[in-house]
Formats: structure tokens, sequence, C-alpha cells
């Protein structure tokens, strides 16, 4: 008799896990008060958690390879979302582009004399210029194609530091540790005067910026659709306008 | 093993300028506080000896309080510990500098003060003394601190990091095996996870050998 209410009471307790279904997100960290603000609202409106990962997107994809329990993969590029989908991790069918970026240079808030091109980047009081690390960081490898149509990719080569993400490439130039450095347009705005925008990077010198999210295949699928249904609702695009985030612009499908 | 030349003459220089800059500072410290009563002893002993237990990594951010760009002494006299080899040395020494300044202070205070007397006796000056008497007799342990001290800052990462960035062109061993891992380029930081290994094994090895079994000799 006692066995059976044993029995009971496990199948019972494992049914309540069922209730608050929440999601494991790694998300690419320039999106990381927008997503926060929004995984608040999503616990509001549905009652599930929404727990958040930041870091740069190629160092999260390594972390989902080396098999990190995560349900959802938001990454600020198309190439890390890519090279999971290839190896297998990632839901290529559940692709959606959740938001769209700029680029842009920014100085230290007291920098005399900011550059009004890039060219200007070469002058001896530019230091140390900051960007991503390419090999991790999308935002470096926006950076690098921008830095590289302007012909200056070697001849800055020298000056060039690389942050781990691109918050480190933002913090490096609110120190003044870098005279200049290349983030993105929210990252800018989310470090409110502590830096200037210098230059407004053309768009056609880099790859469209997108933030394209897929489930991840050893993931919770039903939490991660419902999450991620929720990030193309209206609420959620009304905080990432706010936040400074573009529309997504529409996009291919993904080639495998 | 090609690769692996850069970074470990970066750990190499950054690691000799460490020691010698520790040893400097900390030769004379240990003397005064093994020799002298003064108010704030206490005091300075704790600060000494702290970076022994901060994790380098709060060093790290002292430091660069002090003197990065925007630092306390950094902005007013426009420089900057971040991204050189010296800066790196700064942050190793200062780790270092614990294993350093205390089998020193410990090796003074062994030193028999009779010794010193006699010699002042005989008229020398207290400098005289210092280096003349108190330093040899000292020399072992001295030696010995040195020894742990400069494998300290050859194998530093936590401060070192965060003063020299991750920059391919400045990498020290200990962040070429960081990077190299974070890639998951195994051709890379396996050859440097054996030559560090190897370096701690002969520290060990070495340091046991000169200053462990000797001492039980006498």
């Amino acid at each position: 008799m006692s066995r059976k209410l044993i029995f009971i009471a496990v199948v019972l307790l494992g049914g309540l896990t069922c209730f608050g279904d929440s999601v494991t997100v790694s998300a690419a960290i320039s999106l990381k008060e927008v997503l926060t603000e929004i995984a608040n609202l999503y616990q509001t409106d549905t009652g599930n958690k929404a727990d958040l990962n930041f870091g740069a997107s190629g160092t999260l994809a390594v972390q989902i390879q080396q098999g990190a329990p995560v349900d959802l993969f938001i990454s600020a590029g198309n190439k890390e979302v890519n090279a999971l989908s290839a190896a297998g991790l990632v839901d290529a069918a559940t692709r959606q582009v959740v938001a769209g970026n700029q680029l842009v240079l920014i100085v230290p808030r007291d920098f005399a004399d900011p550059p009004a091109k890039f060219e200007d980047l070469l002058d001896a009081r530019f230091r140390h210029v900051a960007i991503g690390q390419p090999k991790v960081v999308p935002a470096g490898q926006y950076a690098m194609q921008t830095l590289k149509s302007a012909g200056l990719d070697e001849k800055l080569s020298s000056k060039l530091v690389m942050g781990e993400n691109v918050r480190q490439v933002l913090s490096y130039v609110m120190r003044g540790e870098a005279e200049a450095g290349m983030v993105y347009a929210t990252d800018a705005a989310a470090a409110g005067d502590a830096v200037r925008v210098a230059i407004q990077v053309d768009e056609s010198t880099h790859d469209p910026i997108v933030y394209p999210a897929e489930i991840v295949k050893s993931g919770r699928y039903p939490a991660a659709r419902q999450f991620l249904s929720y990030l193309g609702g209206d609420k959620a695009r009304q905080v990432f306008l706010r936040h400074g985030f573009t529309e997504p612009t529409p996009q291919p499908a993904t080639r495998n | 093993m090609h690769a692996l030349w850069h970074p470990l003459l970066q750990s190499l220089r950054i690691a000799l300028l460490a020691t010698a800059g520790a040893g400097l500072v900390a030769i004379p410290l240990a003397y005064l506080l093994a020799r002298r009563q003064f108010s704030g002893k206490a005091l300075a002993e704790t600060l000494l000896t702290l970076p022994l237990v901060l994790p380098p990594t709060v060093v790290g951010y002292f430091l660069i309080v002090l003197l990065g760009r925007n630092g306390l002494l950094g902005r007013p006299f426009h420089f900057s510990i971040m991204w050189t080899w010296y800066g790196a040395a700064v942050a190793a020494g200062v780790v270092a500098f614990p294993l350093l300044f205390m089998p020193t202070r410990a090796s003074f205070e062994g030193v028999d003060r009779e010794l010193e007397d006699i010699s002042r006796l005989m008229g020398a000056n207290r400098f005289q003394v210092f280096w003349h008497v108190s330093l040899p007799l000292a020399g072992r342990g001295i030696a010995s601190g040195f020894l742990l001290a400069f494998a300290r800052a050859l194998g530093e990462f936590g401060a070192t990091v965060m003063v020299l960035g991750i920059r391919d062109s400045t990498r020290t061993l200990p962040i070429f095996v960081y990077d190299e891992f974070e890639e998951l380029n195994p051709a890379g930081f396996v050859p440097a996870v054996l030559l560090l290994f190897g370096v701690a094994l002969v520290v060990i090895v070495l340091y046991n050998h000169l200053f462990v079994r000797g001492s039980k000799k006498n």
C-alpha cells in the first residue's frame, strides 16, 4: 500500500515539473538589455521563465558544440548559426530572424577631434582601435569587412585590439584604453554618454547585420517555440525598436 | 614548436622583469620589516602579503583602476598599463610578490643578530652589514623565493590577461593555451600545455632539491 502511495507521489511530482516550461537561451551579448526586458514581459504574459546566457556568438556556438544544455540559440550573424546547422546541432527549419542592427565607430566621451572618416584612424593619435575578435565575434567580422572595403585592414592591423565579445570592445573605448572602436549602434546607445558615435558605418560595406534564431535539436522544443514566437510578436518588436534595433531584413533560406 | 616561440619569449621577458622588480622592492622591505618596529607595521604586512590570496582578476582590476588610461595615476600622468608587456610585468610582479617577500623576510629574521652586531662593532655601517652579512646569510631563503616568484610570474594568467588583452602578437604561454583551447585547436595548445607542465615540474624538483632536502641536512 505505502509503495503505491510513493509511486503516485513521484508521478505527481514529476508531472508538476511540466508546468513552468522554462527555456534556456544562448544569445549574442549585444542583445543583453533588450532580451532581458522581453524575458520579463514574457514571464508576465505566459508565466514561463526564459534563462538567458549571453556571450560572443562564436563562443556560444562552441558551448553548444560541447553539449551545453541550451534550447534556443540567437546569433548576431549567419556564420555561427550556419555552422551549427551544418553540424546538425540546430534545426534550420525553425530559423527566424528576430532583429537587425547597424555598425558604428565610437570614441571615448571626452575625445578631442573625433574621426570623420575611417582613413583618419591612420593618424598617430589613434594608438589602439578595438574591434571584436573576428573568429568568434560577428561585430568583429562586420568591422573587418568595412575596414577591408576601405582598404585599411592591412594598414591598421598593428593598431587593432580584439575584444572577446562586442561589449568588451565597448568597454575598451569607454575606459579610454582604445581611442576608437567598432560596435553596434545599440551598444553605443546602451553606454549612454560614456561614448560618442563618430561614424555611422555605411551598410553597403559589410554583410547585413541580422540576428537569426534557431532551436537547438537537443533542446526543449515546445518551450523554445513558445519563446521564439513571442520574439516575433508585436510586443517584442516594439521593445527591439525602442532599444535601437532595426526591423529584420528579409533573409534568403539558410544554405546548409 | 615554432608557434610557441613568441609566446615563450613574451612569457620569459615578463617573468624576468616581474621577478627582478619584485626583488628590488621585496628585499629592502623584508629587511625593514624583519629588523624594525614601526607604527603601521601590521598594515604594511597585510598589504604586502595580500596578493597571495587575492584572486588575480581582482589584482588586475585594482591595477587598471590605478594605472589605466583613466586611472588614478594614469589619467594625470597620461599613461596606461594596458597592452604593454611591461604593464603585464607589473601585474605578474604584484601577484608573485608575496612568494618572494615572505621567505625573504623569514630568512632575514633567521639571521643571527649577534653576527650583525659584531660586524657593526668592527666598524661596518648599516648598509655594509646588510650587504656583507645579512644578505649572504639569508641567501638560501631568498633564492628559494626568487625561484617560486619566477615560476608564479611565468604562469600568471588572470591579472596578465586583463592588462594584455588577447592579441595574437602579445600572447604569453598561458594566454596562448587559453586562446587556442577556446578555438578548439589541440595542435596549438597541447604543446604549450606540455611545455608549461614541464617547466613547473623542473621548478618544483629544483625547489625541493635545493631548498628542502638541503635544509634538512643542517
